[in-house]
């Protein structure tokens, strides 16, 4: 019965994902290309386009499409009903931006010299992983700590959704990420207009 | 007409995309990144959608009791 669909160019942006977190093993520099990602997943549904890169571009999403239906590792259990509940969703945005906000705030203290850099990747919001073996060479102290902040951040999102995706169902990540509630917020308030 | 069809709670749909992706018919769409619309005439009710949800918000129910409920 399932049809076999033809593959676009935007199949395979789960390449470029995968790219993005090797490469932060390497250089931290690179780990700013996050931002894109982010902003660009805003303007596109500030601009009217609703959630086209939840459902066509997000290559976390497809990395986590690959984890459970190519590699078969996933239950493909139900997850459960409170994880899509708006209560949690939206506790879930507001920790989000309260990391990020943490990530500003130490990247200004590294700037004004109030404190040294941290070379560590900071993960579920408890563990401070040393990542000495970067090249932070490329960028100034500043912009490197903003990386850092970064990259711990979207290696967070990562782990969670693969542990998620082989509990219960590929890309169960999706149903309370934190940027995937924003654009359908703005989406939502864009259909109203 | 098939005898049964995918149904989505609306409310709870976080309009990822996934079951767009996974339709062999092309039946059901993201509207306007809010939701996702099953288009009944185009739903043959194989629950692929349903076991490919996320959020596990898809069901598979058949069109007979759906339109005596209403």
């Amino acid at each position: 019965m399932k049809q076999i669909k033809k593959k676009r160019w935007s199949d395979y942006l789960w390449i470029v994902s995968s790219t993005y977190f090797i490469l932060g093993f390497f250089s931290i520099a690179y780990a700013w290309v996050g931002l894109l990602c982010l902003g660009t997943a805003l303007i596109v549904s500030i601009a009217g386009g609703g959630k086209i890169w939840c459902n066509s571009y997000c290559g976390r999403g497809q990395i986590f499409m690959h984890v459970g239906n190519t590699f078969h590792l996933t239950r493909r259990a139900a997850p459960p009903r409170w994880l899509s509940s708006k209560c949690f969703r939206n506790t879930f945005l507001a920790i989000f931006l309260l990391t990020f906000a943490e990530v500003i705030y130490v990247t200004v203290l590294v700037a004004q010299g109030l404190q040294d850099m941290h070379q560590t990747i900071h993960l579920f919001w408890t563990f401070d992983v040393p990542w000495n073996w970067t090249y932070t060479e490329a960028i100034s102290p500043v912009h490197a700590q903003f990386a850092f902040g970064l990259y711990g951040l979207m290696l967070t999102s990562l782990i969670i959704g693969i542990v998620l995706t082989i509990v219960y169902r590929p890309r169960t990540w999706c149903v309370f990420c934190p940027m995937g509630n924003i654009t359908q917020m703005i989406s939502k308030a864009k259909a109203k207009e | 007409m098939s005898k049964f069809k995918a149904q989505i709670e609306n409310g709870r749909c976080v309009a990822c995309g996934v079951c767009e992706k996974t339709c062999p018919r092309e039946a059901i769409r993201i509207y306007k990144g809010c939701y996702a619309d099953v288009n009944d005439a185009l739903c043959i009710g194989c629950g692929l959608c349903a076991k490919a949800c996320p959020a596990a918000i898809i069901t598979r129910v058949e069109r007979i009791k759906e339109e005596e409920r209403d």
